[in-house]
Order: structure tokens, then sequence, then C-alpha cells
């Protein structure tokens, strides 16, 4: 059964339609570069961390995120294609 | 070729202080990215690109110093020697420093050129073999020539060693004076003045008939209320 | 021995049940509660007073333990039976069971070490109102571990952990009787105990994971899901052990028999932790479907809280309505969760109580993710200023209720696990549930007669090594 695909894909393997941008909030510490590099889909809460918009991923914008993923301070960006609907959301 | 030997021999050893130079600025962009800080003036993502750039400038920098050195025939110094440490035929223990520095240096740049393929776990641990290649590098560049032990060289290799020092004692300050993971919950509660589970409940209470009476005098501002839950259980 | 119950909440007998009928079938001469004309409620607990702690006595009552050789034979077995988890999420086990095997297949297909499963029996019961778990232990341990090989078997693992919160001499005990089992030669998979910490989450899957692998329990970020990666690194089957215990007793009576109670949609009985208004707690088994009234004693009560502390308070009138399933619950955004139905009396002020929970829960945080380490306790800190307001210190902050929805907003969904969510649904209920209440302080008053604590919290981890 298998679940989202492990980070880091190339973006060539991606289709648009079903990527999605995901944080690690474990790894997360703050930094805020990703709100700056993709203002369009990440903001910051009103403690720094990142909110970042439920949608898959926009052809245009898959670019600009692939960056973002590579310039998180802390590797905590994922560009991941979701095989899955949330069956994780169950025994958490 | 006495002459081209004197111009390989001096573009090497610029390119080499251009090098360190360039690699301390790296060093302490990176202390200033770990602690989340930003240069004033510029975005978060501007020192943590600053960082990169220079990083691989000085590797183009680098680069130059070490086939300079290579091609000139005033010393002898072969290919392998770069990476192989200790193996020069030309100073082997200072120059083998340069090699041992370049090779943790690849490392370094090569896991983050690729960062985003390898796990985080792993780039991480690499990326500390750079508080090792920077010292190794100063050691090499003391030692290979009188260059940086006189004039206003020495001033720079000491204003460079002075600002790593800085840069990683104000790290190491961070780190000591941050709150272990264990008290971050308990101290901001504390913060807040949450009252220890003993006090909560324990307050002026009305008896329960007038309080009977007054729950009725309330009139219920449930509407707004709910209308907020509803929003936040969205 | 006679295992004594004084530890323990008392075990009550649902009012209708029918003792377990004697059946005798042309095979063997069993005494178990497998009969079709009486479904019985009271399946996996003994009779009041009676635990079945022996070996030859619980396999006398139950019946042979009955390994099925293929695990298709078991798995197909307990889809037909419809069994859920009751560890709180409800997830169809024969999903878990086919996962397991289809990833362990996988990596042996793959031939990269990772080929053999391991089984988990979860009984850490980090709810501090619950106690179902240590007491199903207590009376009827056997099944559990029956169950624990059973699933074994089902997904091709060749070991099996038993990951207990409960003090050293319960567990000394335990591990009495795995080493009996073993010798008799009964277990195939062998049994290891790993004692869980006594935090909220450490039930958690993936905390439970890092722990049994050595580390602290402190939730991972997935993926991988544990089916794919767990116990290190293999494919990991984490059942609760109530659901064990099922497990154990559908293999020997048949899906047919488990579903004789219950409701076509969750069949089955369930373990509750029952804290009535008066101070008593019960650990009682009782079919899902049942209704709240036959359970809990709703006079003298305003509210009852269902499920645990990630659950819901729901006014005591709404309760009284309703009977205990999740399609029952959900649309009043309760669910069955934890087992727990606590009945608050009706002279207690449920924001006080609400709020030294939520003290409880923000303390409990693992604090690895900025949203809950800052969210949780500033939720926290707000209810305790609104729980204790006074005539002469109103509230600090007459943005409360703003804030609050603000920051149980930033919280959800954005954590590695779901602590704050859960913690955010108690919230949200509770300030529906005590509108009456939250104005009344929002005014400077309280209307209740008594501000003591009902429900019970633990003291929060202080160091790394409480995590351990």
């Amino acid at each position: 059964m298998p679940a989202t695909s492990t980070a880091n894909e190339p973006a060539a393997k991606a289709t648009p339609a079903s990527t999605r941008l995901r944080v690690n909030p474990i790894a997360c510490s703050g930094h805020g570069v990703c709100a700056e590099l993709l203002p369009e889909l990440i903001s910051l809460d009103e403690w720094g961390y990142p909110v970042i918009a439920d949608a898959p991923v926009p052809v245009s914008l898959l670019k600009q995120a692939r960056r973002t993923v590579t310039d998180c301070p802390a590797l905590a960006l994922t560009l991941a294609r979701r095989c899955l609907p949330s069956q994780a959301a169950a025994d958490r | 070729m006495h002459y081209s030997s004197v111009v390989l021999w001096y573009t090497s050893r610029a390119t080499g202080v251009v090098s360190l130079v360039l690699l301390t600025a790296v060093v302490v962009l990176g202390l200033l990215v770990s602690r989340q800080r930003q240069l004033p003036g510029l975005p978060r993502f501007g020192t943590v690109s600053l960082h990169r750039y220079l990083s691989l400038l000085a590797v183009g920098f680098l680069a130059v110093h070490i086939a300079t050195a290579v091609v000139d025939s005033y010393v002898s110094i072969s290919p392998i020697a770069v990476v192989v440490p200790f193996t020069s035929a030309y100073k082997p223990i200072w120059l083998g420093l340069g090699a041992v520095s370049l090779d943790l240096m690849i490392a370094v740049i090569g896991t983050s050129l690729l960062r985003a393929r390898i796990g985080r776990r792993t780039w991480r641990v690499v990326h500390w073999l750079a508080y090792g290649s920077w010292p190794v590098a100063i050691a090499h560049g003391i030692g290979s020539g009188p260059d940086l032990n006189s004039g206003w060289l020495l001033g720079l290799t000491i204003a460079s060693v002075l600002a790593v020092v800085a840069a990683i004692g104000w790290r190491i300050a961070g780190a000591l004076r941050a709150s272990p993971r264990a008290r971050l919950v308990p101290d901001l509660l504390a913060t807040h003045g949450a009252h220890d589970p003993a006090a909560i409940g324990h307050r002026a209470v009305m008896p329960t008939e007038a309080g009977q009476t007054a729950q009725a005098a309330y009139p219920a501002k449930t509407t707004a209320l709910h209308a907020k839950i509803r929003a936040v259980q969205q | 021995m006679t295992q004594r119950t004084e530890d323990h909440p008392r075990i009550s007998s649902p009012r209708h049940q029918a003792h377990p009928i004697h059946q005798t079938d042309q095979t063997s001469q069993t005494h178990h509660p497998s009969q079709t004309h009486h479904p019985s409620q009271t399946r996996l607990l003994p009779p009041p007073d009676q635990p079945i702690i022996d070996l030859d006595a619980h396999l006398a009552w139950f019946g042979p333990l009955p390994y099925r050789g293929t695990p298709a034979t078991l798995i197909d077995e307990v889809k037909a039976a419809g069994l859920t988890g009751r560890g709180g999420a409800a997830f169809p086990v024969h999903r878990k069971l086919s996962a397991v095997l289809a990833s362990a297949a996988r990596n042996k297909a793959a031939r990269n070490g990772r080929a053999r499963p391991i089984v988990v029996g979860n009984a850490a019961e980090g709810e501090p109102a619950s106690a179902k778990d240590k007491s199903l232990l207590l009376l009827a341990p056997h099944l559990v571990l029956d169950g624990l090989q059973l699933a074994a078997q089902a997904v091709g693992a060749t070991e099996a952990v038993l990951y207990v919160g409960m003090e050293p001499a319960s567990a000394d005990w335990l591990d009495g009787l795995i080493g009996q089992r073993q010798a008799t030669g009964l277990d195939r998979a062998p049994v290891r105990l790993v004692a869980a910490p006594p935090r909220f989450i450490a039930g958690q899957e993936s905390a439970l994971v890092s722990r049994i692998s050595g580390g602290p329990a402190l939730p991972m970020f997935t993926p991988p899901r544990v089916f794919e990666r767990g116990v290190d690194g293999r494919p990991t089957l984490v059942q609760n052990v109530e659901t064990l215990a099922h497990l154990a007793q559908i293999a020997r009576y048949g899906a047919a028999w488990f579903r004789a109670v219950g409701t076509p949609d969750e069949p089955g009985t369930a373990i509750w932790t029952l804290r009535q208004a008066d101070g008593r707690v019960e650990i009682t088994e009782a079919a899902l479907g049942t209704p709240v009234t036959r359970l809990l004693d709703l006079r003298d009560t305003q509210a009852v809280l269902v499920g645990g502390y990630h659950g819901a308070w729901l006014p005591a009138a709404t309760a009284a309505e309703l009977s205990l399933t999740n399609a029952a619950l959900r649309p009043h955004g309760a669910a069955v969760g934890a087992g727990v139905l606590a009945a608050l009396p009706a002279s207690r002020c449920g924001l006080a109580e609400t709020a030294r929970i939520v003290r409880y829960l923000a303390l409990e945080s693992a604090g690895q993710c900025g949203p809950c380490r800052n969210g949780l306790p500033r939720i926290a800190a707000a209810l305790a200023d609104l729980a204790t307001v006074t005539p002469d210190r109103p509230l600090t902050d007459p943005f409360i209720i703003d804030d609050l929805a603000r920051w149980s907003g930033l919280v959800q969904r954005r954590g590695a696990c779901a602590h704050p969510d859960g913690t955010v649904r108690l919230v949200a209920s509770a300030l529906r549930t005590f509108s009456g209440e939250v104005d009344a302080h929002l005014l400077g008053r309280c209307t209740a007669a008594s501000g003591e604590p009902f429900l019970p919290v633990g003291p929060g981890p202080v160091t790394e090594k409480d995590w351990r």
C-alpha cells in the first residue's frame, strides 16, 4: 500500500496536478527563507513558521518551488507527488 | 621560463590568499544562517545565497591556486598530491594540509550541490566537516609560504582567524543559552502566567442558586462564539 | 494467584448482561463465551473479580489458540468481522494487516534487508482518564498475548513486542506470564516487553516505534508510515491491546459471532472507562451502539466528556440521546476514541476542568514542532486566565476568544502528530458546551458551586529522560 512518494523526487517525474509542497515540522526551525522565495504559496505565522497553501503547486511555480526546497537551510521542505489522498489521517 | 614560473608562483599565492578570505566569509555567513540572522539590508534568502555563491567563487579561485601551483615547474607538486594528502615532493606536510582541506571542501560543497537528493541527516553531518576544513586551510596557508607571516597579510590572517573564532563563539553562546527542548513549553506557560493546576478553580465562586440566576441573566453571546468556533473547525 | 483488583477501577457488568452460556460443540468441550442464541456483551473481560491469569484456565475458558497457518485466512476473517482498532483511530484492522504483509513482500523482492516484519501490542495508555488497557492486561492477559501471536502469524512476523505503561511490579508479572507461555511452546514468536514512559503521546504510532527502536518516545515525521518502515526500519504492525484481544476471539469463534452484537457498521464490543459523577471509576465492556445512559448515570451531570482528552465535551442532555457509535457521535463533533466516558457533576466548572486538562496537554507536547510548542501553551494560558477570573481580577486579554480561535486555527494539521488537533477539538467542544459558563467568565463571574478538580492530570515531563 504505497503512501506518498518519499521526499526529493527529481522534478521531471512530478506531474503538476498532484505535486504538493510539504514541510517537515520537526526539521523546520522557522528560518523563513521559504516565505521569501515562494510568497505565492508560503506565508509565515505569528511565530515565524511556514503556513503552506493546501493546493497543488501550479506549473508556473514549479521551478521556483524546487529552488525553495533546495534553499531551505534546514532541508525541511519536500516536493512530493501524492499517490493516495490521506489515508494517513487515520491512526496517527 | 623563469619569468612564467614567477608569474605562476605569484598567481598561486595571490589566489590562495583570496580563497582564504572568501572561505572566511563563507564560514562566517554559514554561522549567521545557522543562527537565523540576516545581514542588514538583505532578505533572509540573501544571506543563504551569498553563503553559497561565495563558496562557489572560492572554489574558482582555489582551482586557479591549485592549477598554477601544479603547472609551475619551480616546485614539484604532482596532480595526485592535490587530493591525496602528504604525497607531494615539495613541503609534503604543509601542502598535505592543503589537500586535506580541499578534500573536506569537496565533500561539503559536493553534498551541498546535491542536497535536495541526499537525506537531511547525511547533508548535516557532512556539512560539519566545514569546521575542519577552514582551520586546516589556514594552517596550510601559514606553513606553505612566508606570505602570511608578515606584513599586511599577517594582519589579514589574524583578522580572518578572529572573525571565525568570534562567529563560532557567538554560535556556541547561542546554543548554550537556548532552553533545552523539554523546557520550552513550561517556560512559555510561565511567561504567560499560566497558573499552576492547583490554582485553577480556586477563586471566588457564586453559590449555586445565585449562580443559576446569574446564568439566566447573562444573554448568551453564543451566536458569535459558535461562528468563530465553526471557522476554526473548517 | 488471585489478581487483586484494588489497584485499578472496579469492573462492573453491564446491567443487561447474560452470563456466558457454556456451549458444547461436537469437537470439544470448552467453556467460553461463544454462543449464538444469546450473544453476550461481556466477551473479553472475565466475570467480575475472577481474572483469568492461569494459562490452562485461560485455554479452558476461551479454547485453544487457533494458529491459522496462512495469513490470508485470518485476514479474510478479520475483514469479514469488520474489526476496527480500539486504540482511538478506529482504523480497519484487516487493512493494517494487509499493508504490513505487502510491505514485507516488497522489501523481500527488493532484497533490502528490511523484509522481517514485527508486531507491537500497544498498551501505553498515556491517557490519564483511561484505564481499559491496563485493566485488560491485568484481567485477561492471555487473550492479548494470543492476539499478538495470531497477528504475528498473519503478517509473517517472527518477533513481537508488548509496549506497556505500567509500574515495574505489574510489568514483571506480565514478563512472567510471557515466559510461561514461551516455556510451554504456545508462543511461536518471542515477545519482548518494552516500557512506555508515562507521556500522553507515548502511544502514538511513530513515538512508539522510536521508543522501541531505542530512542525517546517522540513522534517522527511521516512518510514513511510505520507499516513501511517502523521499528529498526522494518514493516511494523501496531495494534492496541484490546484490538488484539478481539482478534484472538475472532480467530476462535469467527466473524459471524463477532458481528452478533454491535451495529452493522461498527460491530462487536468495546471496553469503556466510566467516570461517574459521584467519583466512581468503572471499567465495563459493552457493545458498540449501547446508549450512553446505559453506562453513565447522568443525574447530577452537566456534561459528558466522550473519548478522552482528545475527545469532546457534550451537554448531558445531548449525551442522553446518543448511543456509542462513531456514526452517532460524529455529527456532534465527538467520537468513540479511547473509550472514556466521564460525567462532569453539575456543581463543577467545565472551564476550570478543561483549563487544567489543556495545561496538561500543553506540557505533554513533544516540543518538536514550532506551531504546537508555541500554540498549545498560549491556548492553555488563555483558558487558565478565563477559568480563574474573579470580579476583582477580570480577564487579562479582552480578545481572548479571538485569540483562542486564531491559535486553534494555527496549530491544526501543522504538527508531526495529531496532538495539537486533538487538543483543539477538546477546546472547541468546551467553548460550545460550556458557552453559558464562558459568558459568565467573560464578565468576571463563575456560576459553578465548586472549582475542585474532577478529572486526573499528570505532572508533565521535566527533562529529556522523561521521554524514555
